[in-house]
């Protein structure tokens, strides 16, 4: 039975993180509606949820088209490039205590070595579709991505340093009574602000960026294909999201005081909930920076405050050691 | 006419006089009272040289087809006329320049080193009228096809579809058609790659999410930077102007509403005001004040759909909905009051078509009470965004004198620090009985170009609440025998009165011969219709002069050097629509 619990739970995973995305496709427009004063997809099944099987009908009976001008096997490589790297990425997330794939001591390198793969379906996609405009999208993304990597491992450091261990479990453990979301704010800022870069959304949807580029790297993708890298997208935002909460908000731990009275897993939802609403609503007010800009933003503001961090970090580390 | 043409009316003309002497110029009577010369096409470079320094402005230039007009008395013999209007905005005056042309020797010096934005006004009237500008650089067409047959505006080419044969769009025809539109960067003078790197032409539109209609933008790019770009109009092109010569005079009222399609009614206005100088119609008081008040509801209407759409192709996703949202609103009391929404078509000759609804002032005052705070939530979400400020401020610059050599009229140009707004320099219809501001500023940016619009809206208002304050009784149309039939009750007492009302409702108004336009202040810029009337039931020509297409000649020119990113944000910070360029 507890062989078969990692692979139930991978199921479950698999299953869950597909249909979570579904959901959270009609879930962010009507959000969005309701903070847009209109309505939003509302008109199938209760609250219109079934706008999202509506979709699917379509995408799925959409025309299969490859482009006979583009680089066929890695056109239709890319999209799932960025769907299985997502999903790799949830087997290290630890949802409540024992409920995760699997507990490696490498767990937040795995998870950072997972979104950088999905960067090369961007990538990938953009350059195949032999598009001027998937080009420029996906140059766009090269860059962005590359350049946001660095401050993403970097914002972590300070976690992983004040945890002692690059396993996810730990991280959680070391939040039981204060979470990082404190001690690491500088670290949260520049991760969430790598996370959207990221998962590539508004404000830095710059390789999409449709009021410039139509559609950017995927201007060629439909049906189906266009579906995975939608599906990758939102998957992406939920493990970004997972991550959030699991480095810097406790991960399945509670608030104090009240953290006891609901089951583990459901704080852990529940704050993973809170962060996609919140990214929701970035997408909503914020207007997308220029390619440059967003590039002096990284190279100028994040990986000084980064380094900041890290080097006050590991200052109080040591001075409390020295005290103790 | 005589006398008329004896008289010298102002400065400008006696210089003229003195410096070419009066032989060379034959002065010709308007109904709009602007100084027209003919001119010989042989002196035409030295009269507009000598005229630049003082209108700085080439407000117009276009061609009338005079081949069968009837009613030439006193102007010389011409098959083909070219009109070059010239403003100058610092003594606020006109003048009209003309050139006879015989149809046997039909071409015309281009004058594109005078006034940069003759360029593509000289390319329209090759298109329309088959006249060759030489000296022209590049003299294509620009409003039809590339694959267009004879050209439009003559007089012998046919007006409507029924008289030129089936159309077929096989699919040779459709190959035919696509690579005529394919982009040639040599036939542009353009370089295919650097010393170091080969170019990537781009092709921006036209159907492209930013570019407000079918526009399209051919770009000559070094990784996103944009080395030099060259605008392709005339995708929305409807032979506007064309169907002016075939609509009645009252007919093609609801062609202009189409043409600036945001501004509505404020269409209707530019046109009527030029056939109600013409026949000499006296507007009632009353109506005057419902024509600026629709004129204002709808510049904010304008106004906010420019704000919503700005912000969003910066990147903003959410303002455009609130904007479209009061947008709603404002349709709501125009829809009560004209029956119509977008294109209303409500202005009459002499009037407007109806008296206001009961209960009018009441709607309108809880919008203009309404609509302030919204203005003020929406500047703190949109225009003090950091990010929108680092996108906008100092990107898509040009000073005054590119602004006055490209013919950059409205907020356009009072970003520049020129402070000309037709409604305070010439007011028109009444708008010098309003207390208003004219907001000007002095960057020439994006972001100021869009914050002016954004003060424009308020300033509207303003000009809202005195008319629903202070609006006069009285009839909503003049009296006038042109503009109203007789009352219906009387037709079937005299026969008098049965001809003039049949004649009235079948044939339409019979204006007088003679030429008038009116310059108003649209949401866009400056916008008129220079009417010909040849003495019939509708209108010999109907020139109707944009702001938006000068305003997309300049694109190239603010745009390089810059990114893909600013030049979306300097399309949307132009506020023009397709339907208002290619008319």
């Amino acid at each position: 039975m507890s062989e078969l619990m990692p692979v139930l739970l991978a199921l479950t995973i698999l299953i869950g993180g597909v249909a979570g995305a579904a959901i959270l496709t009609w879930f962010e427009r009507r959000l969005l509606g309701v903070w847009q004063d209109r309505h939003g997809p509302n008109r199938l099944g209760p609250l219109g949820i079934g706008q999202v099987l509506a979709d699917m009908i379509k995408l799925l009976f959409k025309d299969d088209w490859v482009p006979p001008f583009s680089d066929k096997v890695v056109f239709i490589f890319a999209p799932t490039a960025i769907v299985v790297a997502m999903m790799m990425g949830f087997a290290v997330v630890p949802f409540a205590p024992g409920m995760m794939i699997i507990d490696v001591n490498i767990g937040l390198l795995f998870f950072l070595g997972m979104t950088s793969l999905a960067v090369y379906s961007v990538l990938l996609g953009g350059l195949a579709s032999n598009n001027k405009y998937a080009l420029l999208g996906g140059l766009r993304s090269a860059a962005q991505m590359v350049s946001y990597e660095v401050f993403m491992g970097l914002s972590l450091m300070g976690v992983v340093m004040m945890s002692g261990s690059f396993s996810l479990v730990d991280i959680v453990e070391a939040q039981t009574d204060v979470w990082f979301c404190f001690s690491q704010i500088l670290g949260l800022i520049v991760f969430v602000i790598a996370g959207i870069a990221e998962s590539h959304r508004l404000p830095f949807d710059l390789p999409e960026a449709e009021h410039e580029l139509t559609a950017g790297f995927h201007t060629e993708y439909g049906g189906m294909k266009f579906a995975m890298f939608m599906l990758g997208e939102y998957l992406g935002l939920m493990l970004i999201s997972c991550m959030i909460v699991t480095l810097f908000f406790g991960g399945w731990h509670g608030p104090a005081l009240i953290g006891h009275w609901l089951p583990p897993l459901f704080w852990f939802g529940f704050k993973v909930f809170i962060i996609i609403c919140f990214f929701v609503l970035l997408r909503a007010a914020i207007p997308r920076p220029r390619y440059d800009q967003l590039m002096s933003l990284g190279w100028k503001v994040m990986l000084p405050i980064t380094l900041i961090n890290l080097v006050i970090t590991g200052a109080v580390l040591l001075w409390m050691e020295g005290a103790a | 006419m005589q006398k008329a043409e004896s008289k010298i009316h102002s400065p400008v003309e006696e210089d003229l006089y003195r410096k070419f002497g009066q032989a060379l110029f034959i002065a010709q009577p308007s109904a709009d009272e602007t100084l027209t010369l003919w001119v010989h096409r042989d002196r035409l470079i030295d009269v507009l040289q000598y005229l630049k320094p003082k209108f700085s402005m080439l407000y117009d230039l276009f061609a009338i087809d005079e081949r069968t007009r009837a009613n030439r008395s006193g102007q010389p013999a011409s098959d083909f006329t070219i009109v070059y209007q010239l403003l100058s905005l610092d003594r606020n005056e006109d003048i009209r320049i003309k050139v006879a042309l015989s149809e046997s020797s039909l071409n015309i010096p281009t004058i594109i080193s005078l006034w940069p934005n003759a360029n593509w006004y000289e390319r329209e009237v090759w298109d329309m009228f088959g006249v060759i500008v030489s000296g022209h650089p590049n003299l294509y067409r620009i409003l039809l096809p590339p694959t267009w047959e004879g050209h439009a505006l003559r007089k012998d080419h046919p007006a409507r579809a029924t008289e030129m044969g089936e159309f077929e769009m096989g699919p040779e025809r459709v190959a035919k058609e696509q690579e005529a539109l394919r982009f040639r960067p040599e036939q542009w003078g353009m370089k295919k790659a650097s010393d170091d790197s080969e170019y990537m032409f781009l092709n921006l539109g036209p159907n492209h999410p930013s570019v407000h209609g079918v526009f399209r933008v051919a770009l000559q790019l070094d990784g996103e930077v944009i080395i030099d770009s060259v605008p392709d109009i005339g995708y929305h092109h409807r032979g506007a102007e064309k169907m002016g010569e075939r609509q009645t005079w009252h007919t093609f009222i609801p062609y202009t509403d189409r043409i600036d399609y945001l501004g509505g009614v404020m269409n209707n206005l530019a046109y009527i005001q030029s056939v109600e100088m013409l026949a000499g119609i006296e507007v009632p008081e009353r109506a005057k004040i419902i024509r600026i008040m629709l004129s204002e509801l709808f510049r904010i209407s304008s106004h906010l759909v420019f704000y919503g759409t700005f912000v969003q192709d910066v990147g903003q996703m959410s303002p455009v909905f609130y904007m479209f949202a009061d947008r709603e609103k404002l349709f709501g009391i125009i829809e009560a009051i004209t029956g119509g929404r977008m294109h209303p078509a409500w202005f009459r000759i002499g009037g407007v078509a109806a008296d206001l609804p009961n209960g009018w002032d009441r709607m309108i005052r809880e919008f203009i009470d309404f609509l302030p705070a919204r203005l003020d939530h929406y500047d703190k979400m949109a225009m003090q965004n950091k990010m929108l400020k680092a996108r906008t401020v100092g990107i898509g610059v040009y000073t005054q004198q590119e602004a006055l050599d490209w013919g950059i009229t409205g907020p356009g140009l009072r970003a520049t620090g020129i402070d000309w707004d037709v409604r305070k320099k010439r007011p028109y219809g009444g708008y010098d009985q309003f207390d208003f501001e004219v907001p000007t500023s002095n960057n020439g940016d994006c972001y100021d170009r869009a914050e002016l619009r954004i003060e424009e809206m308020r300033q509207s208002l303003k000009i809202i609440r005195q008319c629903l304050d202070n609006m006069p009784g009285g009839p909503y149309k003049s009296d006038h025998p042109q503009t109203t039939p007789p009352p219906k009750e009387r037709t079937m007492e005299d026969i008098e009165t049965l001809i003039h009302h049949f004649l009235n409702v079948s044939w339409g108004p019979v204006i007088p011969e003679g030429e008038a336009s009116v310059m108003i202040e649209a949401t866009k810029g400056i916008n008129s219709y220079h009417l010909i009337s040849d003495g019939g039931t509708n209108s010999y020509r109907t020139r109707i002069r944009t702001p938006s297409f000068p305003h997309l000649q300049q694109i190239p020119l603010i745009s390089k050097g810059l990114m893909i990113p600013d030049l979306i944000a300097i399309i949307a910070s132009i506020d023009f629509v397709m339907a208002d360029v290619d008319r």
